[in-house]
């Protein structure tokens, strides 16, 4: 089943005379960003269905910009009274003279995703049906599973947005969520595991067992874990294993080629375009127009057509992430890149789904090649300074490599680095794919974006166990 | 009226739509706030916000069923929907015997406990901008190998809420914050750190433009030339923004409802020594010093102080209503039903953590580690520290201690331990205090802690 294309949330001629009162004291861009947001959230924990919690929003930001400066402001409701509020805040502080905007052109209704099954139309009773399946079969591989929590979390947003270039767009977003997070125990060890599935779909994504297996794979990531070592400590090859092992890529790399960082210099790759920044082997993207994807809209929320962008090709770094005014800062054309939370929030250069491509050779060839080394399947999350490189990633399912083979579970091990050096030390990518999902927090903002790839060997890198010797 | 008056008579209305849509028992928070952000950028304004936000949200029970629900339509129509959407989730949620609002007495009026100040409001934009700008010009002119600042940001916000309850609990209050951060970048060399300076209280004149943006020029200079610390175990001496961190993490780990669900280390050790004679901690929403105080809680109970860590000496979990009834015994709720806005239903958190200074210097502290390190940074504590275990192992940067005394940059290497073993672990707390804001809003000296583990080179 399709989705019928979205309808604007605000008329072209309301929008029109919100841009021109945005514009009465100058500046030479505005745009009006309306948003209606509804969604719910259900979680099981103690085997019990708690926390239901039910929002809806409504507002717009409008902003203008002139030269280098934003004003922006935001109100609650979608009335044209609120709307003109907001523009005439943004234009108190200007003093120039008015300025025209252009006439908009006809709307961009993005076409939307496939969703066979709107969550909103399901039970709510059904969701919290789902959620007990997920604790029943988790607490179901055995005595050591000692909690289960696992939360549903259902969305759409629905924007519109209107510029004074004449850009008139409209999207619509349906998104589900499940994560279920498992604590294993014996004796005195305590170990979680913890697995998600999410996209830009239906409740179909989680139908038919879907959720189920999310929770036993967590269940057995846990369970896995009753029996690791401490982690080693030093520099080895690490192996970092698909889909979620991408999350390296987007800290290690994704953040440093957003436009404001390198044009503010505070990226390490700032000034390298076009340079060998890995081995040909390596291919990176962000797309934001993968079907069914966490990270993927229609349009930005600038209402620039979302697309697929080369970031590095062959080893070469060929590509960075704009928005509307980062695009205009370097006379380049915005790569629907300008994402925001909220209509309480300026857009700023975001990645979407950011993913190293597949490669050549099985995860298995690719860890058999090594000697000593560590195999790091999931990360619990990481963190990375873009304008020194430096990272931090904990993992919380690793393995030792001994032999070519994947032989203990380890425990506490952190990989800690520098991302120049890291990503020029990726020697192999496999030929598997996977993409997952997340959540990426910057300036105060928090936004899903899809991460992926296959198994990644990385050469040498710094493991920081617990086990210092 | 008052603001917050307006907002409690919303509050009213809201648990009576509730009542009607047929909750046994409702409760209603509202939220108002009127804020500005100025972000600088070399020398210019980068962008300029102002934020204006209102919403609303329910808390209904039926028969120990409890449902939220939230949202920014306060006219009638749009009130009688979130109370609906409120009553509907209770319907769907598990009963919990335990589940139902404070039973306890009013929380009283609009009380004026010094968490307001008008200065927020009377400040010009145009005062405020040239604060952020002083804040980056500081870091500029403190250091010639400070190259740029990447985004001096100031921001206030005025705030009124205004609570109400089927059981009782009533009341609302109006308070202020203010706060300005910047992340300096130095270079030499070739080698490039970064640096945070940041200050914060309840309007633009607590803030010490130029202390903040020397500060961040300090940090970030002080790291250049940085190289990886030999691996060891050693005494660590951890700056109170470090230090603020990890006792946000004790903090979290204290409250009663991973305690009762079994995913606290510290669970079941109520009376125990879980730390150092020198370790004090104590949670207080009550002091107007701290950012996080208000007159009562996320759900109407009134402030207080409570002692969580005494000599060592685990005095006390932190509770809400439902915690407390679950715990049972006559355990009360200790004012910790925490709100982060209207959005979500309350939930126990710390309030202001505040860790008990002791009597060394800051230069007594080094001597006394003698061969160590000082951890001025750390970064993945969120995805580094196990809150069910309390192990971890964070990245962190800092300074190598040598004879008592900093020496060279350190960066690029690991602490790790367990929350336990570093409590017990604390040799000495320092004498000088500062408001953090990492680890929720926290006071705490440096700490000297007698041994970790550093994974360097």
């Amino acid at each position: 089943m399709s989705v019928a294309p979205p309808e604007p949330l605000i008329a072209p001629e309301v929008a029109e005379r919100v841009l021109a009162s945005a514009l009465a004291s100058g500046g030479d861009f505005a745009e009006v960003f309306c948003e209606q947001r509804d969604g719910l959230g259900l979680a099981i924990d103690e085997s019990r269905v708690e926390r239901p919690q039910r929002g809806a929003e409504r507002g717009a930001g409008v902003r203008v910009v002139a030269g280098e400066t934003t004003y922006f402001a935001h109100v609650d409701g979608l009335a044209e009274a609120d709307l003109e509020r907001a523009a005439g805040a943004a234009a108190a502080a200007l003093r120039g003279e008015r300025t025209e905007p252009a006439g908009l052109a006809a709307l961009d209704a993005a076409t939307p995703q496939e969703v066979e099954v709107e969550p909103g139309a399901v039970a709510a009773e059904r969701k919290a049906e789902l959620l007990r399946a997920c604790d029943q079969r988790a607490r179901s591989l055995g005595g050591e599973v000692a909690q289960v929590q696992a939360s549903y979390v259902e969305g759409r947003r629905r924007i519109t947005v209107a510029n004074s270039n004449g850009r008139f767009a409209a999207d619509e977003r349906t998104r589900v969520r499940l994560g279920v997070q498992v604590v294993a125990r014996r004796d005195g060890a305590v170990e979680t595991g913890f697995e998600t599935r999410g996209g830009h779909r239906g409740f179909e994504l989680l139908d038919g067992g879907a959720a189920e297996a999310v929770a036993e794979k967590a269940a057995k990531a846990a369970l896995t874990l009753l029996d690791a070592d401490p982690a080693p400590a030093g520099a080895m090859p690490v192996v970092v294993g698909g889909g979620f092992g991408g999350v390296l890529f987007h800290e290690m790399t994704g953040h440093g080629l957003e436009a404001d960082h390198i044009q503010k210099g505070a990226s390490v790759y700032a000034g390298k375009q076009g340079e060998e920044v890995a081995q040909p082997l390596l291919t990176a993207y962000d797309d934001g127009r993968m079907p069914g994807e966490w990270g993927t809209d229609g349009v930005d929320d600038e209402g620039t057509p979302t697309q697929r962008t080369p970031l590095i090709e062959s080893g070469r770094l060929t590509g960075q992430l704009y928005d509307l005014l980062r695009a205009r800062r370097d006379r380049s054309e915005s790569t629907g890149n300008g994402r925001r939370e909220s209509f309480r929030h300026l857009p700023i250069p975001r990645m979407t789904n950011t993913f190293i491509a597949p490669g050549e050779g099985t995860p298995k060839e690719l860890i058999a090649e090594v000697d000593r080394g560590f195999y790091a399947v999931s990360f619990a999350g990481g963190q990375v300074d873009p304008t020194t490189g430096d990272f931090v990633f904990g993992v919380s399912e690793g393995y030792l490599i001994e032999s070519g083979k994947v032989t203990k579970p380890c425990r506490g091990a952190t990989l800690i680095g520098n991302c120049l050096d890291a990503l020029r030390a990726i020697d192999a990518v496999a030929d598997d794919f996977e993409m997952k999902t997340g959540f990426c927090g910057k300036e105060g903002q928090r936004v899903p974006v899809g991460t992926g790839q296959g198994h990644v060997r990385i050469a040498e890198l710094t493991v920081g166990g617990t086990a210092v010797g | 009226m008052s603001g917050a008056e307006e907002l409690l008579e919303i509050a009213e209305r809201a648990v009576d739509a509730a009542l009607d849509a047929g909750a046994g028992d409702a409760e209603a928070f509202v939220q108002d706030s009127t804020g500005l952000e100025v972000r600088v950028f070399d020398g210019e304004v980068e962008s300029l916000t102002e934020a204006g936000e209102r919403g609303l949200g329910i808390r209904a029970w039926i028969d120990g069923r409890a449902g939220y629900a939230y949202g920014t339509d306060l006219g009638e129509g749009g009130v009688a929907e979130i109370a609906a959407g409120a009553v509907e989730g209770a319907q769907i949620a598990d009963p919990d015997e335990f589940a139902g609002p404070p039973a306890a007495g009013p929380a009283g009026g609009a009380a004026d406990g010094g968490f307001f100040d008008p200065a927020v409001g009377e400040t010009g934009t145009e005062r405020k901008i040239e604060l952020a700008k002083r804040v980056e010009r500081a870091a500029r002119d403190a250091d010639s190998r400070v190259v740029a600042v990447e985004t001096t940001v100031y921001v206030d916000e005025e705030m009124r809420v205004g609570l109400h309850s089927s059981q009782g609990a009533s009341g609302s209050f109006e308070a202020t914050h203010a706060y300005t951060f910047l992340q300096a970048i130095a270079e030499q060399d070739s080698d490039r750190q970064t640096g945070l300076g940041f200050g914060m209280g309840r309007s633009p004149a607590a803030l010490d433009a130029e202390a903040v943006g020397r500060e961040a020029a300090g940090r970030s200079t002080s790291l250049l030339g940085a190289a990886k610390p030999a691996s060891r175990s050693c005494p660590v001496v951890l700056d109170p923004v470090v230090a603020a961190s990890f006792a946000g993490f004790v903090g979290g780990v204290l409250c009663a409802d991973p305690v009762q669900r079994g995913r606290s280390p510290f669970a079941g050790m109520l009376g125990e020594r879980i730390g150092s004679e020198a370790l004090t901690l104590t949670d207080d929403g009550s002091d107007p010093a701290g950012l996080n105080s208000a007159p009562f809680d996320g759900e109407g109970t009134p402030s207080g102080r409570t002692a969580l860590i005494e000599a060592g000496r685990l005095a006390a979990y932190l509770h809400d209503a439902y915690t407390a009834r679950r715990e049972g015994g006559g355990a009360r709720s200790t004012a910790n039903a925490g709100r982060s806005g209207y959005r979500s239903p309350p939930s126990v958190g710390t309030t202001n953590l505040i860790v008990a200074p002791g009597e060394r210097s800051f230069a007594e502290l080094l001597a006394a580690a003698g061969d160590g390190v000082y951890v001025t940074d750390v970064s993945g504590l969120h995805s580094g520290v196990n809150p069910v275990s309390g192990q971890f192992s964070v990245g962190a940067t800092g300074r190598v201690i040598s004879g008592g005394e900093l020496a060279e940059p350190a960066d690029e290497f690991t602490i790790a331990s367990d929350l336990a073993a570093m409590l017990r672990a604390v040799a000495a707390a320092g004498a000088e205090p500062r408001w953090v804001p990492f680890g929720g809003s926290v006071s705490t000296p440096a700490l000297l802690i007698g041994e970790m583990a550093i994974g360097g080179a």
